[in-house]
């Protein structure tokens, strides 16, 4: 589904990402972790098109397209769904308005017809059904006033009723205490399927409780340096990156 | 400049107007001619240059024979056409008075009194043609839950024509009423209005002004309000329409306890010029007051806001609030904001502020990564920012026309 060749990004002249191979399957779900400033979210950045970012070197297939010659809507509409780490509050737009204009934007891109009033509402109080969100989220404006549980919680329940094919959760479990962070998990595990593919960008291992990941990737000054099993994930909350990162160093030397 | 284009009106005007306001037209004139017309120079003009309507040969508009409505219209609404007032089929409230000024069977003392024709030429330039207009008379104790809504139509001639509009909205003391105000019309044309408000002790008015004129029209317009003790006034101003537009609002507050909210909300794009110009006079102790403007420039547009508040030595108490915050959508877009609050007491509490930015460069981005192109993305935080004033109009009718006008 996703193949990352040898990707290199930078940020106002830094090099950020350098070269980072990557290949994520339907149905897997891959989890990145690494230390602050490793390059994780500058890697969900250049995947969904955030335009602080620059391309140098590299190429990205999504189902063999060309992800980075997209916008970002167009992204969205090939079934690229990322989880901001820090959701955007957008006053003034009601959180129904802003889904019913994303579903449609995205059904349009696909060729599919516009839902109406209606048949939105259905499909929408049926998905907060599944992820329990309180009934008048959907009248409150868009992450307007919420607290960090319930933006988290709100990027899932876009999730669900836009049903990407590959879900980029960046830092999904950042902020949260043990509670929020199960119900977020607990929606995340609903959607997975067959389908779906995943990439779980997290700091510490323990999301990846909840989130059970099929590969662990570790990210260190930009590049994939580690991969394994969810094991890799333990062993790095029991030991740090450190042993990781001298590893590398050892290997330089 | 000189104001021949407009003295050169008076006397064909005269021969075809009746004689009732004779005397108010002759005093205006002479206020009319005794003003300077402002220049870039004049500091409450210095941003809004009217050089083109003063050198515009406007002609008088034709007196249109308007024929009554075959059936009573849906709800409380009027048509003032190129300023004559225009018969209704309304069913009018029992003691309320709503019609025209020229039919009036009653004296109408505060016409002519609140508005400031010594101080402002084009409100001289009204009352010097004036015959014709809408009145609104609520009796004391008498709630309207019906909104009143008056259209100001301009019906463009050969030539450009002076749309001379003046409405007089006296409301008894405990009275609630709603008034909108409509102004619509095609081609060239200059619409110059008048509105005068008088509140007695303890009326309620929701005031409503839709500035929809033609995009070739000028549009200058003074709305006075003189409050008595404990009213309250609430207006939301909205202006979309016009190439050059100036609208002044000017509260006063003649008794206690009284409560003003101000709010507008101008969208201008092309080369269009708006301005707003406000004037919150807090002449008695304990009134409140809450300014709220926004505007959206696109294009070459060109916005003005000047928000002055007058806390006068007396007023202790005052509770006086100023906003004014403005999105730039273009480069060229140009926005002259300048709050002035003279305070002379000092047991008061009074802020203003004024913001101008952009769209916001994250929320475009989270609403692209939702498969919501740039453009709609644009339309839809435009939409959010205007949706503040829009959403405190009470008229549900009137919310949703903007909110699709707005959206398109």
């Amino acid at each position: 589904m996703l193949t990352i060749h040898n990707l290199h990004a930078r940020v106002a002249d830094k090099d950020i990402l350098r070269g980072i191979n990557l290949t994520v399957k339907a149905g897997e779900v891959h989890a990145i972790m690494g230390p602050n400033g490793s390059g994780k979210s500058t890697l969900a950045g250049v995947l969904t098109g955030r335009d602080a970012f620059e391309v140098t070197q590299g190429q990205v297939l999504f189902n063999g397209k060309d992800l980075l010659d997209m916008d970002p809507e167009e992204r969205a509409g090939e079934g690229v769904f990322l989880a901001f780490q820090y959701p955007v509050e957008i006053p003034g737009v009601t959180n129904s308005y802003f889904l019913r204009a994303s579903v449609n934007a995205v059904r349009k891109y696909r060729g599919e017809p516009e839902l109406d009033a209606a048949a939105f509402l259905k499909v929408v109080k049926q998905k907060a059904k599944l992820l329990h969100m309180p009934d008048d989220l959907l009248k409150r404006s868009v992450n307007e006033g919420f607290s960090g549980g319930e933006k988290k919680r709100n990027e899932i329940f876009q999730m669900a009723v836009l049903e990407p094919k590959l879900c980029i959760l960046d830092e999904t479990d950042s902020g949260l205490d043990i509670d929020a962070m199960k119900a977020v998990a607990d929606g995340v595990n609903a959607l997975r399927s067959p389908e779906r593919a995943m990439v779980v960008i997290t700091h510490y291992q323990r999301l990846l409780n909840h989130i059970v990941p099929d590969f662990v990737h570790v990210l260190s000054e930009g590049r994939i340096v580690k991969t394994g099993r969810k094991e890799l994930a333990l062993e790095l909350e029991a030991h740090g990156y450190d042993p990781i990162k001298a590893g590398m160093a050892g290997a330089a030397s | 400049m000189d104001k021949a284009n407009f003295t050169n009106l008076f006397e064909p005007f005269d021969a075809r107007a009746t004689r009732r306001y004779q005397h108010l037209r002759q005093a205006a004139r002479t206020c009319f001619a005794a003003l300077a017309i402002p220049t870039a120079r004049f500091e409450d003009w210095r941003f809004t240059n009217v050089a083109p309507i003063m050198q515009t040969p406007f002609v008088l508009p034709s007196v249109a024979r308007m024929s009554a409505p075959r059936g009573p219209s849906e709800g409380l609404r009027f048509l003032v056409r190129n300023g004559q007032f225009a018969p209704h089929w309304c069913r009018v409230p029992n003691g309320a008075h709503i019609g025209s000024l020229a039919s009036a069977n009653t004296d109408l003392p505060a016409l002519g009194q609140i508005a400031d024709e010594s101080g402002n030429v084009f409100t001289a330039l009204n009352s010097s043609l004036l015959a014709d207009g809408a009145l609104v008379v609520i009796p004391d104790g008498m709630v309207l839950d019906q909104p009143i809504e008056i259209t100001f139509n301009a019906v463009a001639g050969d030539r450009a024509a002076i749309c001379n509009s003046r409405t007089l909205i006296v409301v008894g003391k405990n009275a609630h009423v709603t008034v909108v105000e409509r102004y619509v019309g095609d081609g060239s044309y200059f619409t110059n209005a008048v509105t005068e408000i008088a509140l007695s002790e303890g009326a309620v008015l929701d005031h409503v002004k839709l500035q929809q004129e033609s995009t070739a029209a000028y549009h200058i317009a003074n709305t006075q309000i003189a409050m008595a003790a404990k009213s309250v006034f609430t207006s939301h101003y909205v202006s979309l329409g016009g190439a050059l537009v100036r609208n002044e609002v000017r509260v006063r507050f003649d008794g206690e306890y009284a409560e003003a909210t101000v709010n507008g909300l101008y969208m201008a794009q092309g080369k269009q010029h708006i301005d707003n110009f406000t004037v919150i006079d807090h002449a008695q102790p304990n009134c409140a007051s809450h300014e709220l403007y926004k505007g959206i420039l696109d294009g070459q547009a060109h916005g003005v806001f000047n928000g002055k508040i007058f806390v006068r030595k007396d007023a202790q108490k005052t509770d006086a609030k100023q906003t004014n915050k403005v999105l730039l959508l273009s480069d060229d877009a140009t926005i002259n904001t300048k709050p002035q609050l003279e305070i002379f007491a000092d047991d008061v509490k009074c802020t203003h502020g004024a913001t101008i930015g952009q769209l916001d460069a994250a929320q475009l981005f989270y609403l692209q990564s939702r498969g919501i192109g740039l453009e709609q993305a644009r339309r839809l935080l435009t939409f959010a920012f205007a949706n503040d004033i829009v959403n405190r109009i009470k008229i549900e009718a009137v919310r949703d026309e903007l909110e699709s006008r707005i959206v398109r």
